[in-house]
């Protein structure tokens, strides 16, 4: 008996197994569909297994099928939360792929969308993870600013959530007349709302418990396993495709790559609130220097010629006929361009033989490391740690899973 | 012996506050946290409902929502255990109501040769009758998550449960200074000695104030502390399982218990059915034209209507605390309580026994 109290194994001797308990696909917590198989032991995760797919909807096969200016609405469901990020990210590289570039302006509206995007994109990820840890009246102020936010994409693509704005070589409509100012009175709002948002959390004890040293990853660990945007930067890494391989205008623009310290979820929080002030500064910068001119290139071969070209000029016309038809030939060869989404680096793959369509569509979607580290980050916290983390991670269903 | 008059006497406070919390109470309340969150969070709120067009600024969708529950399948899920299913939202319920026998909601009033006291039970031990009665929901609450036969469910009962039960503890020693200021435990004595203005417990007693109330919260199992039934972690934690009727009675005792909450705030610190600087007496004397019965009438009337108002002002605060603060995690909520609040609330029993001593804080 004594010798059985030296070693004695609480759980051995009181006959008790870990819970083992699936946690989605449809829980409310599971948002963009994942299941979490999950052996608990009372609120202590013991293991986790992260199973995703449930909205896989065969992106890379689709768009073989599909004539390459037909993949952009396709782009659009990758991250629906900036769906015009992807629409970027993806005219970049095959604009790369042939070889051409933009005019100066519309590369600034492309920069303008994108931030647009990247703020849509932080919005609703910060107001979910304001949400899920019980700040309801939070998430409805970052949903407000949201809102406020679509109004303005609204008015220059037309749509609000899936925004299919982005065309190989251009663009599909040029900025409204009154959109500085538009921008400038959404933004004001947009602020105010921000600061009421930052007040109800930032300095909130209960939501800095939940958040601080929380889901923390190493640096050196978030490097080897792949992550990339605010998950790396709140590590302490300085990574910003923005910076380091400067694409349309960045490099011309004055901002800020926000870096955390403790690669915990706070930190990820708090990169995510300040990438939201650069966007807007961002934003404000473009709209001084955008310069007036053509927003699509002068080449009908690869920009669909405007109505007025195709019923007057023969070279427009044979173009629109055989690019409608038999879509446009990108030249042989292959190509990655990278660009920095909410997420991260989100990159395009992309293969073409010379025809219509592409041979492979590849897309490196930023939260699918981050998932797949989701493990090490929560193995041994508590249950609810996982929540916060798994918000932070910012998994998005159709960007993920793909 | 009993008479018929002490009867119907007693019947009519008990129909009073059934009506009020059950009828009035329940389903303003959802109507309010509706109301008040849209209005907090820039929103319109519920005003669909209509009869024949009219919608009354959404009032009817308390009305709608206990049509739509009632009509529901009351589903109960396999492997459960029929009979604690079914028993646990009555358990949940019935203590939720049952507190509020000892709470008086007025003050003693005379009829003739007749004294009318505004509480159903004038108990001695008021104050441990309702701890007492509240602990008894946290089994309605366990065997709900026991009962159904679900994980989550049963997570969310054992937080629930151990929540509660810590919670309980620290709530009755944060009152302990303030019945030893007012040396009564009965609940009628404490609301008469508080006659007076600034023998209003909140003034002698605002820290214990502070403490009560988030235990109070946290028994209540609302946001700050409502781990157990958290939705983005649990489901809906204990009561995953439940459907229709036994779904509202969980959520009319989730109401109830605010206003119990509530009411016990305002027997213990802010005076009952007072008005600050009219005493009882002054306030009969200003009607006595009217002839003494209807004088005791009208102050009855005036002393109900303070107290249901003083009420709704502390409704307000809860409900306002619950739609600015997220959710603390489960373990901090357990080292709040018992690293905190705990400590903190022997430290002032302390600090009134020793004002007591030195008689720096007055006997009453």
């Amino acid at each position: 008996m004594a010798n059985n109290q030296k070693n004695y194994d609480f759980h051995k001797e009181s006959h008790t197994e870990p819970l083992e308990i699936n946690m989605g696909p449809s829980h409310p917590a599971t948002h963009g569909t994942v299941k979490f198989y999950l052996t608990l032991d009372g609120e202590t995760i013991k293991d986790i297994d992260v199973e995703i797919g449930y909205l896989h909807r065969a992106f890379e096969k689709e768009c073989e099928l599909q004539h390459w200016s037909g993949i952009f609405p396709y782009t659009d469901r990758l991250d629906y939360t900036a769906g015009v990020l992807n629409n970027v990210g993806y005219a970049l590289a095959v604009e790369k792929l042939i070889g051409i570039e933009t005019p100066e302006r519309c590369k600034y509206i492309r920069v303008i969308a994108s931030e647009m995007g990247r703020l849509s994109g932080h919005y609703t990820n910060l107001a979910a993870c304001a949400m899920e840890l019980g700040a309801l009246t939070a998430f409805l102020y970052f949903v407000e600013a949201r809102e406020y936010l679509w109004d303005l994409i609204e008015s220059f693509c037309g749509a609000r959530l899936t925004h299919n704005y982005i065309r190989i070589g251009g663009l599909t409509s040029d900025l409204p007349d009154e959109f500085p100012e538009s921008t400038e009175v959404v933004f004001k709002k947009n602020e105010k709302l921000y600061d009421d948002f930052a007040k109800l959390l930032l300095k909130n004890r209960i939501f800095l418990d939940r958040m601080r040293d929380t889901g923390g990853i190493s640096a050196e660990l978030a490097k080897e396993w792949g992550f990339s945007g605010p998950c790396l930067r709140a590590c302490g890494v300085p990574f910003d495709v923005r910076k380091s391989e400067p694409y349309l205008v960045y490099d011309k623009l004055d901002f800020e790559i926000p870096i955390g310290s403790t690669g915990d979820n706070f930190d990820r929080f708090l990169v995510r609130m300040d990438e939201i002030k650069q966007s807007i500064r961002i934003i404000r910068q473009c709209l001084k220097q955008i310069p007036d001119g053509p927003i699509n290139v002068d080449d009908p071969m690869w920009r669909q010629p405007s109505k007025d070209d195709i019923n007057s000029d023969m070279e427009s016309m044979i173009f629109h006929f055989k690019n409608v038809i038999e879509g446009q030939k990108v030249p042989e060869g292959e190509v990655y361009h990278a660009i920095e989404a909410c997420n991260g680096e989100l990159g395009f793959y992309l293969v073409s033989n010379g025809s219509g369509s592409p041979v492979k569509c590849r897309v490196r979607p930023p939260s699918f490391p981050m998932t797949s580290a989701l493990p090490i980050m929560v193995k041994g916290s508590l249950l609810a740690d996982l929540i916060p983390t798994f918000d932070m991670i910012n998994l998005i269903g159709g960007e993920c899973d793909r | 012996m009993i008479g018929v008059v002490d009867l119907i006497e007693v019947l009519v406070k008990i129909g009073f506050i059934v009506v009020l919390l059950v009828g009035v109470f329940a389903p303003v309340l959802t109507w309010v946290e509706r109301k008040q969150s849209a209005v907090m969070q820039d929103r319109i709120g519920a005003n669909r409902a209509d009869v024949f067009g009219f919608r009354i600024i959404g009032l009817l969708h308390a009305a709608a929502d206990a049509i739509k529950l009632i009509f529901k399948e009351d589903f109960i899920p396999r492997g459960a255990d029929r009979t604690l299913h079914t028993l646990a939202p009555i358990m949940a319920l019935i203590p939720a109501i049952l507190a509020f026998s000892v709470i008086p909601f007025g003050g003693t009033y005379t009829f003739g040769d007749r004294e009318v006291n505004l509480v159903i039970a004038n108990l001695d031990v008021g104050v441990l009758f309702v701890f007492a009665i509240t602990s008894l929901a946290t089994y309605g609450v366990f065997i709900a998550g026991w009962s159904s036969n679900n994980n989550w469910a049963l997570l969310g009962g054992l937080r629930a449960s151990a929540q509660m039960f810590s919670y309980e503890v620290t709530m009755g020693l944060t009152i302990i200074g303030l019945v030893m200021f007012y040396q009564s435990l009965s609940m009628v004595e404490i609301v008469a000695k508080q006659d007076i203005f600034w023998h209003w417990g909140i003034i002698w007693h605002w820290p214990a104030f502070i403490l009560f109330l988030a235990c109070a919260v946290a028994e209540n199992k609302r946001i700050p502390f409502d781990a157990p039934e958290a939705e983005s972690e649990l489901v809906a934690g204990y009561f995953t399982e439940y459907s229709g009727l036994k779904f509202v009675m969980f959520w009319t005792a989730e109401f109830i218990e605010i206003v119990t909450i509530s009411a016990l705030c305002v027997v213990l610190f802010f005076g009952g059915h007072h008005i600050p600087f009219i005493a009882d007496a002054k306030l009969i004397d200003c009607f006595s034209s009217l002839g003494a019965n209807i004088a005791n009438l009208v102050a009855m009337v005036i002393g109900v209507t303070v107290f249901v108002s003083k009420l709704a002002i502390i409704i307000f605060l809860q409900m306002t605390i619950r739609w600015t603060m997220p959710r603390f995690r489960y373990d901090q909520i357990m080292k709040l309580g018992w690293k905190m609040i705990l400590p903190l609330s022997l430290i002032w029993i302390f600090v009134v026994g020793l004002g007591m001593l030195t008689n720096l804080i007055p006997r009453i």
